[in-house]
């Protein structure tokens, strides 16, 4: 089974880190995704720019309308994600909780949705 | 190449095996886990190169003890908790498979720290290797409740300290029950959901058939090859349970060819294992009431009053007013149904009796054979009023048209 893991937390704890704190962090998570990656696990992953840089796009009557966010208010800020392979909702769990930025912030981890098969266009005729 | 194929079907024989180790070794689930994984993840780079080790089993153990301590240590510094930190590799022994190790993991599954809901959901994904997700689908259950279940579970028993061991012989018997009562619930659960109403990829039956087995050949005990027997002997007859309609089929009427008797006979097997141990036990009784049914050619052949005899020998185990009620319904097949609804009548007063649909249940049926019906049906609406399960219910509602036919 396919769970994605979406980390989460308060960008204003990481700004507070010192550097050798934040390098420490970085070399955490590289270790973390190289160990997933030897066992298995790791399908895909990337760690995700501050909220800053985040740009959201909509369409609205066929106007694609431009705006930045998401705003501050949110408590904790989307900062990267992992797609894994697991055996089970308890061990995608058990991974999750070896993702270092659990230990301050939030990893919601959710199964993946496969879509239906795709509609059958060739001619009815 | 093909070698990677080897450690592909080594991990499905030896991973049940070097996770119960390893929990022994390293003290929880999530490091054991961990730390097997770890162990099939160096096996993937070592042996295409340097071969299959001689003993792969220990060799995983190895490795993934090795790397277990490597993991524990590192958290430990990374919480700057160096006075913790566990002694030098050196002073260690080598750590070794035990053949207990997986009865170990079952005792401590089925621990009474537990609730019974956590020992069942525990049971099933860390012994019978189900997912969660299968767990969640065969209990009824939501996956994401189930899941945090299990993580409760485990640090329940973290948290409380349980040993990882098997009880000694002076504690067996108060322990085994335990394990057993666990197994059966897992059959018993798979039992009644067998109804076609809802669509399980997973048959808990066979599921607690095959924990049964383990526990059987783990641990040669007679209440274990007691329980064994009477799974076994109860499940040969799930062909026969269901009429092409899902509905329910009572014993006295089911189509006994549809018995299993290849199934029927390896139950008698476990059976005679059984009664050379523990003849007298709650188990062994139960399985070979069951074993005086399967014996029987047809209905009326069966020897009720044997089964009266095992019933109150059981009772005699277990005092308690569910036996009783079968033991009432046991006289009122050997002897007449008036003498048994005398029985019934006995055990009005046990609040935990009136309350289960099965009392109603036998009531209505002892009133229909001695030709009460006005009796009949009312009891067979106060055994509608309290069943929830959908087969049964219509199987109930069917005999309660039956009569209001006869009218």
């Amino acid at each position: 089974m396919k769970y994605v893991a979406l980390v989460y937390y308060q960008e204003q704890l990481i700004n507070a880190m010192s550097e050798p704190e934040w390098h420490a962090l970085n070399q955490e998570c590289i270790a973390g995704v190289e160990r997933l990656t030897e066992q298995g696990y790791f399908i895909a992953g990337q760690a995700l720019q501050s909220v800053d840089h985040a740009t959201n796009v909509r369409v609205r009557n066929g106007e694609v309308l431009v705006s930045d966010g998401p705003f501050a208010e949110t408590k904790e800020q989307l900062a990267g994600f992992y797609l894994l392979d697991a055996r089970d909702l308890n061990e995608a769990l058990r991974l999750a909780s070896r993702i270092p930025p659990a230990r301050f912030g939030t990893i919601e981890v959710r199964p993946v949705r496969e879509l239906p098969p795709k509609d059958q266009t060739g001619d009815a005729s | 190449m093909q070698v990677q194929a080897s450690i592909e079907s080594l991990y499905h024989r030896y991973a049940p095996r070097v996770r119960a180790t390893l929990i022994r070794h390293l003290g929880d689930f999530d490091s054991a886990e961990d730390a097997l994984h770890d162990a099939f993840a160096a096996a993937v780079n070592h042996w295409p190169e340097h071969g299959v080790p001689d003993d792969p089993l220990a060799w995983l153990i190895r490795v993934g003890h090795r790397r277990g301590i490597d993991q524990i240590r590192r958290r430990q510094t990374a919480r700057r908790h160096a006075h913790l930190l566990i002694t030098e590799e050196d002073d260690e022994p080598e750590p070794q498979p035990i053949a207990d190790d997986p009865l170990r993991l079952l005792f401590t599954c089925c621990h009474p720290v537990l609730a019974m809901p956590d020992r069942l959901a525990l049971t099933l994904r860390e012994m019978a290797g189900l997912t969660t997700e299968q767990v969640a689908n065969a209990l009824l259950q939501k996956t994401a409740s189930l899941a945090q279940r299990i993580v409760r579970a485990k640090r329940r028993i973290r948290d409380a300290g349980v040993p990882y061991e098997t009880p000694d012989e002076a504690e067996l018997p108060k322990r085994l029950p335990d394990v057993l009562g666990v197994i059966y619930l897992i059959f018993n659960e798979g039992y009644s959901r067998s109804d076609g109403d809802s669509v399980v990829d997973v048959h808990l039956a066979d599921e607690a058939i095959d924990l049964a087995q383990s526990l059987a050949r783990l641990l040669p005990h007679g209440e274990a090859f007691g329980l064994l027997a009477l799974m076994l002997l109860h499940d040969a007859r799930r062909a026969a349970r269901q009429d092409a309609q899902g509905d329910l089929v009572p014993l006295e009427e089911q189509q006994r060819h549809l018995w299993d008797k290849a199934q029927i006979e390896t139950g008698m097997h476990w059976l005679e294992q059984a009664l050379a141990l523990t003849p007298i036990a709650p188990y062994t009784l139960q399985a070979s009431i069951a074993a005086v049914h399967a014996k029987a050619v047809d209905a009326e052949s069966t020897d009720w009053r044997r089964i009266e005899r095992l019933y109150e020998a059981l009772y005699r185990c277990q005092p308690s007013p569910v036996i009783a009620l079968n033991r009432a319904v046991a006289v009122a097949m050997s002897d007449t149904p008036d003498a048994g609804l005398a029985l019934l009548d006995a055990l009005s007063s046990h609040k935990q009796v009136v309350t289960y649909h099965l009392y109603h249940a036998a009531l209505a049926d002892l009133h229909r054979r001695a030709g009460h019906l006005t009796d009949a049906r009312h009891a067979y609406h106060n055994a509608l009023a309290l069943c929830t399960q959908g087969p049964e219910r219509r199987f109930l509602a069917r005999r309660l048209a039956e009569l209001d036919q006869t009218r």
